[in-house]
């Protein structure tokens, strides 16, 4: 007996009414996920109406439906993004074929593994989010928080549509345990290590959304193009989602940016005079963007990995815009030039291309970061300040790959324990930092009002002006 | 073919060090509390014993294992008050993820096969103490145990493993590396722990393996905590298996302190042992030699004399002896086997190890020489006892010439040669498939053993000759001749075919755990080693880590 009315439940395009399989699958899967949500999302709010923002087909008109809603009735719907009959497998050794409709059972564990890995991001997020609409600077934010969560938890639905159509029992119970372990949780932990960092304030919670999202964004990007048909379509669809939450991140430190430059104005550059403005002065920012970035470099894994080879040759998981960006889609003839480094010295060395796939992901990655930094130089520069926000080198703080255990300085400068000691609290955010950045987030709720440290948007959601309600509290 | 690998024949080149103190230690710490030790591997990536491959991952080559043998030694002798041996991993996530790849794609086939070994016995000899010795074991896994790491786990008496919801216990051989987990998996999966085999079928086909509460209900794993209880629950687990065993005085402990070759061009010297080679011939003698007398009359004497009591140096240097010539002697086919000394001796000797056996050290010194002759029983190489004059094949030494795949024993009345027997010779060294010697050797005439050890003391050339423990007796006349031409005849033969026969023909009668696990595992995985789809130009094992991938062959053989 179907309990569960999906079509108006759960808007869909992958024919949930008639699929018995999935249905069974999500009966069982969907209280589960509401009790996660229940527990582990932004429980506080869940009575409160928010201006969010449904996908309810992929077309264009559909993607976007605007409306007042209570989070835990959010529709999260399954989506994939058009299909193309003809679609053949576009990079690796199966390059030409027929892209799969169904999972090879050649490449099932790698496929679930991958999957997986991505899944478990999404929900880890939500978790690590859950409290900060409490210190929201504005119902603006507010709003923008509980946008992502929502898209989180329906990114969270796609790979688990995944599981449970294509993996059958294990699928299911993966799902299961996608939603058993807990971001930070001491015992059963989220899977990657940055999703286990708390986001305790608001500035981590732009920097997140504007770094750890953007390795989120890379990973689907080479993900969209995977053999695996379904999963590359689940994948294009996700990324018009994902391109929000960078936008958050992106304008919200802009906007953090903006007033800061504002106070820097009126007192000058000294740090201790911006914040005594209640503003967040620049130094901490970039304190906060190296320890982002640092810990989201860790994301994309070894520089040099059989793992990516094997995904990369077995057509799984390409490389971003490996369609439209690359000439030879083999990747098997070429080397790459990556910098090598064995502790004392650095140097450079050609690897197989297949095998140094990570690394080319992670330069793309850090090209795109870059865009940002310059996009916040724009806003200084505009502002009249003297000062330039810049991104670490990629050996800053690393925890995974060869630089892990060693110390460099921002520039990539290979420095003794000493030199790192000595420049740690001028590097990574200290104790003082969050200190104050905690004594800022206090929760402003009154439409078309902003903290103190941080600057209003230029425009609302929408179409909406800046005081529409949100949030309904 | 066989890959040949050059012989070092001479002292120029580095030789392995196979005694390691726990000190010098540079991938395990060895932590003792009381009657529990921690011994937590830490491998240092960059510090492999070759250059062109990196330990990530606490992944281990031949210098891992190698200390990880002689921390098992060191807790057998230094610390005799320790009942339970936790084994541990010190990075996050991961408890080991098995031998090194890279390291086994870029080594020859001969060095893969003997590496295999040795990590095989290694791991026998942890089941070793806790069936013979003082200590008890738990893998105490916190964080993915993946093929060799899993084999290692496999070992211990008990598993528990964290249950943090990633971390599994697996073995990806198969699916990944198109070879086996050779080091005793698939074996002890069945055998030891006895996991159905449809499910150690599915276990060994992921790759990411299983884990949690399914790796228990398999019974792949005794126990999961999770990771706040891990702690505890390792402590909880060691304290139990510790409390099986009796509580052991806190005795004077006896530091190992390795058996100190001295390398030269054309052999190694040891206390009581030297290794000649003819490289020239391909030929190798081991020559064991008795003190002048008994020394020690009791245990306590031997306790006193701890590291320099004869039958524990000698042993310790005949396993040094045996490693070399395994790992670093590659083309040295054939040894002969001779002993030196008063063979009255030795069964003096042997009369204190049988009737002090009750105290710990003599009891671990029998431990030793049971495991360096079975180590002599499966390593590959011809082995001919020769039994001349002066020589003193008596009770423990006369197993020398039992584990010898053929013994010559010189028969003249004007060149009196005595062979001796000894309570020792009853039992106190079975093979690894459970029989002793005699009755490996005897499993046609069975009788033929109660006989031989209703016969203590020293017998005649002549005397072993009929009771069946000469393979040849010749006389003085015809002693040389012939022992060259078996020689020479022997250097002749595919040492391949040699290899196959002889680990045939050694271990004969019944199957166990041990000898399924050298017989039949490690068969299975050295032919797969040579195979084309493992290490062919397409195969898996050789494309692993490199942009391609595995092209098979899918004819079955």
């Amino acid at each position: 007996m179907t309990t569960i009315d999906y079509e108006s439940k759960i808007p869909n395009n992958v024919e949930l009414s008639s699929d018995k399989r999935l249905q069974r699958a999500l009966e069982h899967w969907l209280p589960q996920y509401l009790q996660w949500w229940h527990e582990m999302g932004p429980t506080d709010f869940e009575t409160k109406d928010v201006y969010l923002r449904t996908a309810i087909s992929v077309d264009s008109d559909g993607w976007a439906q605007f409306g007042h809603v209570k989070m835990p009735d959010y529709r999260w719907g399954i989506f994939l993004a058009e299909g193309n009959k003809d679609r053949k497998i576009p990079f690796g050794d199966h390059m030409g074929e027929d892209a799969w409709q169904q999972v090879p059972g050649e490449y099932r564990n790698w496929l679930r593994r991958v999957i997986v890995t991505q899944a478990d991001t999404e929900p880890a997020s939500v978790e690590q989010q859950r409290l900060l609409a409490h210190t929201a600077p504005s119902l603006y934010d507010m709003r923008n928080l509980f946008q992502v969560n929502v898209e989180e938890g329906r990114h969270l639905w796609a790979m688990v549509y995944l599981l449970h159509t294509y993996f059958g029992k294990d699928g299911r119970e993966e799902a299961e345990e996608l939603l058993e372990r807990r971001s930070g949780n001491p015992d059963h932990p989220r899977i990657l290590g940055t999703f286990n960092e708390p986001c305790r304030s608001w500035l981590d919670f732009f920097c997140f959304t504007m770094f750890t999202d953007r390795d989120g964004k890379f990973q689907l990007l080479s993900l969209a193009e995977s053999g695996f048909d379904p999963l590359a379509r689940t994948c294009r669809f996700m990324l018009t989602e994902e391109a929000h939450h960078m936008f958050v991140g992106q304008t919200g430190v802009g906007r953090v940016v903006q007033r800061a430059c504002e106070v820097m104005k009126e007192v000058g550059r000294d740090p201790k005079a911006v914040r005594e403005q209640g503003a967040i002065d620049l130094p901490t920012l970039q304190r906060y963007v190296n320890f982002w970035v640092s810990s989201s470099n860790d994301l994309y894994g070894a520089e040099v990995s059989s793992n990516s080879a094997n995904y990369f040759g077995a057509s799984l998981k390409g490389r971003a815009w490996e369609e439209k960006k690359y000439d030879d889609h083999t990747a098997l003839e070429q080397s790459k030039d990556i910098e090598t480094w064995d502790g004392k010295t650095l140097s450079h060395e050609e690897v197989p291309l297949r095998n140094a796939m990570n690394e080319v992901l992670r330069e793309e990655y850090i090209e795109d970061n870059q865009k940002g930094i310059n996009y916040w130089n724009r806003i200084i520069k505009e502002q009249g300040v003297d000062f330039e926000l810049r991104l670490p080198n990629r050996r800053f703080n690393r925890n995974i790959g060869m630089y892990a255990g060693y110390r460099f300085d921002l520039d990539g400068k290979p420095i003794d324990e000493a030199a790192w000691k000595a420049g740690e609290s001028a590097w990574l955010p200290t104790e003082d930092d969050r200190v104050y950045i905690d004594s800022l987030m206090v929760k402003v709720t009154e439409p078309g009002k902003f903290a103190s440290w941080i600057a209003p948007p230029p425009k609302g959601i929408n179409g909406n002006p800046l005081d529409f309600e949100y949030v309904r509290l | 073919m066989s890959t040949t690998t050059p012989v070092p024949a001479s002292s120029d080149v580095a030789h392995l060090d196979f005694d390691i103190h726990p000190k010098d230690f540079t991938h395990w710490r060895l932590e003792v509390d009381g009657d529990v030790a921690r011994l937590v591997m830490a491998v240092q990536e960059d510090k492999g014993q070759r250059d062109d491959y990196v330990l990530k991952l606490n992944s281990y080559d031949l210098g891992v294992d190698i200390e990880l043998a002689s921390a098992l030694n060191f807790v057998r002798f230094a610390h005799p008050q320790v009942r339970c041996l936790v084994i541990t991993g010190a990075l996050d996530r991961v408890f080991c993820s098995g031998a090194n790849i890279m390291m086994l794609r870029s080594s020859t086939h001969a060095f893969k096969v003997n590496f295999c070994k040795y990590t095989n016995e290694t791991r026998l000899g942890i089941e070793d103490a806790s069936e013979h010795g003082h200590f008890h074991s738990l893998a105490a896994l916190n964080g993915t145990a993946s093929g060799g790491g899993y084999e290692l786990a496999l070992a211990c008496d008990k598993i528990l493993l964290v249950d943090d919801r990633s971390s599994a216990v697996s073995f990806p051989e198969l699916p990944l590396l198109g070879v086996l987990p050779g080091t005793g998996g698939l074996t002890r999966l069945v055998d030891k722990r006895k996991v159905r085999r449809d499910l150690s079928d599915v276990f060994s086909s992921i790759a990411e393996g299983i884990k949690g509460k399914r790796a228990v209900q398999w019974d792949l794993v005794d126990r999961v905590a999770p990771l706040s209880k891990f702690d505890e629950a390792t402590t909880e687990e060691a304290r139990a298996l510790a409390d099986t065993l009796p509580e052991l005085p806190a005795e004077q402990a006896v530091e190992p302190d390795g058996a100190r070759p001295v390398f030269r061009e054309d052999g190694i010297d040891y206390d009581h042992v030297r290794f000649d080679i003819d490289a020239a011939a391909r030929t190798a003698e081991l020559t064991v030699t008795l003190p002048e007398n008994a020394g020690p009359k009791n245990a306590a004497e031997a306790h006193a004399a701890g590291n320099a009591w004869w039958p524990l140096a000698a042993f310790r240097q005949l396993d040094d002896a045996l490693l070399h010539l395994r790992l670093e002697y590659a083309d040295i086919g054939t040894v002969s086997l001779h002993t030196r000394g008063d063979p009255a001796v030795m069964l003096a000797i042997d009369e204190l190890l049988e009737s002090e056996q009750d105290h710990w050290f003599v009891r671990e010194v029998r431990n030793v020489i049971r495991r360096v002759l079975k180590r002599l029983d499966v390593t590959s190489r011809s082995f001919f006892a020769i039994v001349d004059e002066n020589s003193a094949f008596a009770g423990t030494l006369l197993e020398l010439a039992l584990a010898a795949d053929r013994s010559y024993v010189l028969n003249d009345p004007d060149m009196p040669v005595q062979l001796g027997v000894s309570v020792m010779n009853g039992g106190a060294y079975p093979m690894g498939n459970g029989l002793s010697r005699l009755e490996s050797r005897f499993l046609g005439a069975p009788e033929r053993v109660g006989e031989i050890l209703a016969k203590p003391g020293l017998m005649d050339a002549e005397t072993a000759d009929e009771m069946g423990l000469a393979t040849s007796a010749p006389d003085s006349i015809d002693w040389e001749d012939e022992l060259r031409l078996a020689l020479e005849e022997r250097a002749s033969f595919s040492p391949d075919a040699l290899t196959g026969m002889e680990s045939n023909l050694r271990f004969a009668g019944p199957e166990t755990m041990e000898t399924k696990i050298f017989g039949r595992l490690s068969a299975w995985q050295n032919w797969i080693f040579q195979r084309p789809n493992a290490v062919g130009e397409s195969g898996a094992l050789k494309c692993y880590g490199t942009p391609d991938r595995p092209a098979f062959s899918y004819e079955r053989t």
